[in-house]
């Protein structure tokens, strides 16, 4: 056994039981930082395949942001994991189902390889340059600015979408709130701000 | 014997190698407190430490060695794994940054192809050290200093994205070696002068330059931005409840991490490890001497920020990062795109 399958043995150990705890993890913040276990897992993965530029773009989108935001959520709302999995047996059928496609459609595709080696060459999957001869954030790049361009572009435009909707349900302009309007303050002068007034001895203004 | 060829040796020799690191490191991080409070001292017309060893050099040992023979109280209505977790998480990402730093020509641990990205995504994961911190505290401050912190640091984080990216235009490549060498070349080669401080980025790349330097003390917490802790509102913000050494470990993490911030600036805008002009005498020093030269004037600065700058409300904070740096680090992007194609130098 060489280094590398030593490595994926490790990662996938790990990321497999740390994804267990994160359903079985009593305390709904355990459970967020095991998902984040998870995520490092899969991130040395995509190392070992020679991935490393999506294995940054992991740790970068999912640890860094998409997680943090998790922590917060789960972190202010006070969520009662006991109460949430009352209801729980219920759901069991609608689950089993959807867990049962799922297993279905990995062995299909997976389960393609072995009977035809050139099934998914069809399909997509354009020829990948040699990592030898193109790093693979160039490779990425390449494929991704010029054939899937359109697709790159629709995916952003969504993205926008969801987040001016996201904003637009959240936006209120409070009435009586005082803000800081910083060029007004930097645009005052001596005439606007400053106003003499002669006193008249024994009378206030 | 293949295996000792292949694996034992090449490891024994990258073990090294990182405790060295390790060492230059955290003896770096021990004098930059030193430094920082001598600085603070000199510009109140204070002397700051001066009773501990000559001139006060061996103050920063003394403070370490206090804390950790204090007791390291761990609060009972803590959640303690996560308590624990989080001064170590904080140290351990502020070391491991550096694995791909490299402080002169081929003096680095690891020479990856996405080195930019990793540094990226370790400093992304430092907030976990502090919200982790002040969530498992349970108590107020802690908490609420946890998540100004969360906020501050993912705020700055995009316009450092963005500052990255336009020096990544610029380069073509996300290997931190590449990036200093890229700036071999650049205005001050294409009017006939020798390779000079003019090509370095920080020239070419101007508003970016003073963009960075902002967004690096706010993504490290230091003042102005230092909200997480500021003393007169939060006590210690998401520190309140960590003694000893946990606390100690805390403040190594913090300033392992300024260090690096300000070996960033120094390898994206300052040339790294490459002289001032490339000519006789300044080319005989070694890279690694001008490296440490320009890490240090940029602690430098951010040392006498903390000094002479009033601390930001919460609101101006959010202000400047969202409403001002990000349109003008988005605008500078196309803009640095733009220009490069224009030229024909992309």
């Amino acid at each position: 056994m060489d280094l590398a399958s030593l490595f994926f043995y490790l990662f996938s150990f790990i990321a497999v039981g740390a994804a267990f705890m994160v359903i079985a993890a009593r305390n709904p913040v355990h459970s967020v930082l095991f998902l984040i276990l998870t995520f490092f897992n899969a991130a040395g993965l995509f190392v070992l395949l020679g991935a490393e530029f999506l294995a940054m773009i992991l740790i970068v989108v999912y640890v860094g942001a998409v997680a943090v935001l998790f922590l917060f959520v789960v972190m202010m709302l006070d969520v009662d994991f006991v109460e949430l999995k009352q209801g729980f047996l219920q759901y069991v059928p609608l689950g089993g189902l959807v867990a049962l496609i799922l297993a279905g459609e990995l062995v299909i595709v997976l389960g393609g390889f072995i009977f035809d080696p050139h099934f998914a060459s069809g399909v997509g999957a354009a020829p990948i340059p040699d990592i030898a001869e193109v790093s693979n954030t160039k490779a990425l790049g390449l494929l991704l600015y010029t054939r899937y361009i359109y697709f790159f572009q629709a995916a952003g435009l969504i993205l926008l979408v969801a987040m001016i909707g996201a904003i637009v349900l959240t936006l209120q302009h409070k009435e009586g709130v005082k803000r800081q309007n910083i060029s007004a303050q930097v645009a005052r002068t001596r005439e606007t701000a400053i106003d003499v007034v002669d006193v008249e001895t024994g009378k206030g203004i | 014997m293949d295996f000792i060829d292949n694996y034992l040796i090449p490891g024994a020799i990258i073990v090294g190698q990182s405790l060295l690191l390790l060492v230059i490191v955290l003896v770096s991080v021990a004098y930059s407190t030193y430094a920082d409070r001598k600085i603070w001292a000199a510009v109140q017309l204070r002397r700051g430490p001066n009773v501990v060893g000559p001139w006060g050099l061996l103050q920063a040992f003394a403070d370490a060695l206090k804390f950790i023979l204090k007791e390291p109280i761990i609060p009972s209505g803590s959640n303690k794994a996560v308590f624990l977790l989080a001064p170590l998480i904080t140290v351990t990402l502020g070391l491991a940054a550096w694995v791909v730093m490299p402080v002169a020509e081929g003096w680095v641990i690891s020479d990856i192809n996405v080195g930019i990205l990793f540094i990226f995504a370790v400093t992304s994961l430092e907030v976990y050290g502090v919200i982790m911190g002040g969530w498992a505290s349970n108590s107020k401050y802690p908490f609420l200093g946890s998540l100004r912190s969360a906020a501050q640091m993912i705020s700055y984080e995009v316009s450092i994205g963005f500052v990255i990216i336009a020096v990544l235009l610029c380069v073509g490549s996300l290997n931190m070696s590449d990036i200093v060498t890229a700036q071999q070349d650049g205005p001050g080669t294409m009017i006939g002068l020798p390779a000079s401080l003019l090509d370095w980025h920080w020239f070419a790349l101007f508003p970016m330059f003073i963009i960075f330097f902002i967004s690096l003390l706010a993504e490290t917490n230091r003042p102005p931005f230092d909200l997480p802790e500021a003393e007169s509102e939060l006590v210690a913000g998401f520190m309140v409840e960590y003694s000893s050494t946990p606390y100690v470990m805390f403040m190594m993490g913090e300033y392992a991490a300024i260090l690096f911030m300000c070996g960033m600036t120094t390898i994206l805008f300052l040339g790294g490890w490459l002289p001032p002009v490339d000519i006789a005498p300044f080319n005989w020093v070694p890279g690694v001497v001008w490296f440490v030269l320009k890490l240090l004037a940029v602690f430098f600065m951010v040392s006498l920020v903390k000094a002479f700058v009033p601390r930001y409300r919460y609101d101006q904070l959010m202000r400047l990062g969202w409403k001002v740096f990000l349109p003008i680090s988005l605008f500078m992007v196309f803009f640095v795109a733009f220009i490069l194609l224009l030229m024909g130098w992309a």
